[in-house]
């Protein structure tokens, strides 16, 4: 199969979506001329013109709002919001709108958008463009929460996201964006809330997250050569969650690894680590352990960032020390 | 309320110095030695300078995330600032914030900001606070043409004029919000025009003109410190470089050749120079002197940065909490 980039997998599910359907529009910043600033809407202004791709005003609150009553009155609106980290600015219309309006209305009226935005630090930007909160909205009943790892399932889960008839929220990785993987040419949707086993393996079980499921699937080649077999788990939706499938794994390992990019207090991780314990606690051979970013906001400084990251090594002495248990 | 020969040269050591930083940042940046993202000010000087020049080491200013000018004009030392944009623990904030957070307390700097509308409600409080406090300051919000169409700037102006607060909004309208030209953000021409919808005065200015700015602000903030309410100033000038350094060809995708070029030739520093000698203000020699200092006074800040030390690393859960 050819291989393609993450950018330009989810630059072909908003084409391909926006080819089959007229009701598919784009709204946000610097999508038009400029590409997208991480290019994911090149080109797409020159195919659907002016009308379907629209660059906006810094005004999130005014059009992901639109988003939303455009959702509700028969469009299938996909907004861009630059960097995790201004989602901030438009939360009433995602969390008390966006997200709830189907259940207020009594089932009556849908949401059908996706708002596409990502997350990760690393590019020296500092504490307001380098956020991994994901976690925020999958605490939110309503919305559902994606995230690709691949190029395969990022464009897989955008289709499915733009046909489905739930808000999604579409969280993809600002490291990813340049990485390579086999994509399909035709279109195809991913179903939400079925997990991926990337990696089969009967000691641990890693449950990871968008650039960690690459770190996780390196650290279990590793822990494999110490004779440590690792299994990793790819949720690609954080919300709904496939939870039978981490369950199980557990249940054969005895052993969890959770890693994840938001901060470690209240986060996805502590979401999954509560999971297990509530229902495969009497199967777990040693306590769990979370892998996930410091309890303090993106540092500038070069040397203090790249200790607030963490990939591979760190999974690995974690793996190291889950064996420790017998 | 003329500026006086000793004001008129400090308006063109503030400008000159912003235009030298930034070029600096332009060779550190390509060195990496400047990591993470750089909004340069080249082109926009006049609307730092001649603001700032009319306030008092009291008073405050919110910045935006391109701050770089607004910081040295409200008179930041360079060194601790250079550090800052190196990452460095001699930075103004410790190496924790760079280039879009620098902040300086001490001098009333309210922070550069990364998010585009942030800083206008910030200054709306920071002017409520010293009318609670009773304590004559006048606070300076810059912000950008584009970010008037965030909800903020509607929230602020409209807070700010019913409460009669002492700020003074300055918008800088380069004509772009990153790759969106203003007429595809908004339908009016004039920001200022807006002004209107919120009782307040509304006056455009020539950005590229620093004498303008400089009475337009010494009004404004006359009539904040009466205790009369905001002003809402639009400086119209441009950016030189494109977004931030890294954007290619300096925005060629949305932007020509010819645009950035005309607009070069209304360099704000070059006519005042011109306008300076004409008037017989100052000398070509002692223009040519200034330049000098300020030159040797960046190369030292450069250097101090360059010396300096990164952070420890345990420093990372410094100042979480107070
Ligand atoms: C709330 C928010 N949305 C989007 C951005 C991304 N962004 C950074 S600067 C910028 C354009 C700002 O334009 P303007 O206010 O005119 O200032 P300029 O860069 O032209 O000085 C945008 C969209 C942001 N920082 N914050
Ligand atoms: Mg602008």
């Amino acid at each position: 199969m050819r291989e393609i980039t993450y950018c330009d997998a989810l630059n072909e599910a908003l084409r391909q979506c926006m080819q089959e359907d007229d009701r598919v529009v784009v709204l946000g910043e610097d999508i038009g001329c400029y590409g997208g600033i991480f290019q994911v809407t090149k080109g797409l202004l020159d195919e659907f013109g002016p009308d379907r791709i629209v660059d906006t005003p810094i005004a999130e609150a005014g059009f992901v709002g639109a988003c939303v009553g455009a959702a509700l009155t028969g469009m299938r609106p996909v907004a861009e919001i630059m960097f995790i980290d201004f989602t901030t600015v438009c939360m009433d219309m995602i969390v008390n709108q966006m997200a709830k309006m189907h259940y207020m209305f009594g089932g009556k009226g849908r949401v059908p958008m996706v708002l596409r935005t990502n997350i990760g630090a690393g590019r020296g930007t500092a504490a307001q463009h380098s956020q991994s909160f994901h976690s925020f909205f999958a605490h939110m009943p309503g919305l559902v929460v994606a995230a690709p790892a691949t190029p395969y399932d990022a464009k897989g889960l955008l289709t499915e996201a733009i046909k489905n008839d739930n808000p999604v929220i579409f969280v993809e990785h600002k490291r990813l964006y340049i990485s390579k993987g086999p994509v399909p040419e035709e279109s195809y949707t991913i179903p939400f809330g079925k997990a991926e086993i990337k990696r089969e393996g009967r000691d641990v079980t890693i449950v990871a997250t968008h650039a960690l499921v690459g770190s996780a699937l390196e650290a279990a080649e590793q822990a494999s050569k110490e004779g440590i077999e690792a299994e990793v788990i790819d949720p690609r939706t954080l919300s709904p969650l496939d939870k039978d499938t981490i369950l199980n794994s557990v249940q054969k390992t005895g052993r969890l690894l959770v890693a994840d990019e938001d901060n470690k207090t209240y986060g996805f991780a502590a979401e999954i680590s509560a999971i297990v314990a509530e229902e495969a606690i009497y199967y777990l051979k040693a306590p769990i352990i979370r892998n996930a970013s410091p309890d303090t906001p993106v540092p500038f400084s070069p040397p203090l960032e790249k200790a607030y990251m963490f990939g591979k090594e760190a999974l690995m002495e974690s793996i190291r020390r889950l064996m420790a248990y017998a | 309320m003329d500026p006086t020969k000793d004001q008129l040269i400090s308006l063109y050591r503030t400008m000159q110095t912003i235009r030298l930083f930034e070029e600096r940042i332009v060779d550190l940046y390509a060195r990496g030695e400047v990591p993470g993202l750089a909004h340069l000010y080249i082109g926009e000087e006049a609307v730092a300078a001649g603001v700032c020049a009319v306030l008092t080491d009291d008073d405050y200013i919110t910045s935006t995330h391109r701050g770089h000018g607004h910081v040295i004009a409200k008179g930041t030392e360079l060194e601790p600032m250079m550090a800052e944009l190196f990452g460095k623990k001699t930075g103004c904030c410790k190496g924790k914030g760079g280039s879009m957070h620098i902040a300086d307390m001490d001098r009333g700097i309210l922070g550069a900001n990364g998010i585009a509308g942030g800083g206008l409600p910030i200054a709306v409080g920071a002017a409520w606070s010293s009318k609670w406090r009773a304590t004559n300051q006048v606070t300076a919000c810059f912000f950008g043409d584009d970010s008037s169409s965030n909800g903020t700037f509607h929230e602020s102006l409209n807070l700010a004029s019913l409460h009669k607060l002492p700020v003074v909004f300055v918008c800088e309208n380069n004509g772009y919000g990153i790759s969106v030209c203003q007429a595809k953000c908004t339908p009016v021409t004039d920001v200022a025009s807006r002004a209107v919808a919120y009782e307040m005065p509304g006056v455009v200015v020539d950005g590229n003109n620093v004498l303008e700015v400089y009475e337009a602000a010494a009004k404004a903030v006359k009539r904040a410190r009466a205790g009369e309410g905001p002003t809402l100033i639009e400086c119209k000038t441009y950016r030189w470089r494109g977004h931030h350094e890294g954007d290619p060809n300096q925005g060629a995708r949305y932007r020509t050749k010819e645009e950035i070029q005309a607009w070069k030739e209304k360099c704000p520093i070059e006519r005042f120079r011109k306008k300076m000698l004409k008037d017989r203000i100052t000398t070509k020699k002692s223009l040519g002197k200034i330049d000098d200092d300020i030159s040797e006074a960046i190369s030292e800040a450069v250097k101090f940065a360059q010396e300096s030390d990164f952070p420890a690393v345990e420093e990372m859960y410094d100042d979480i909490y107070v």
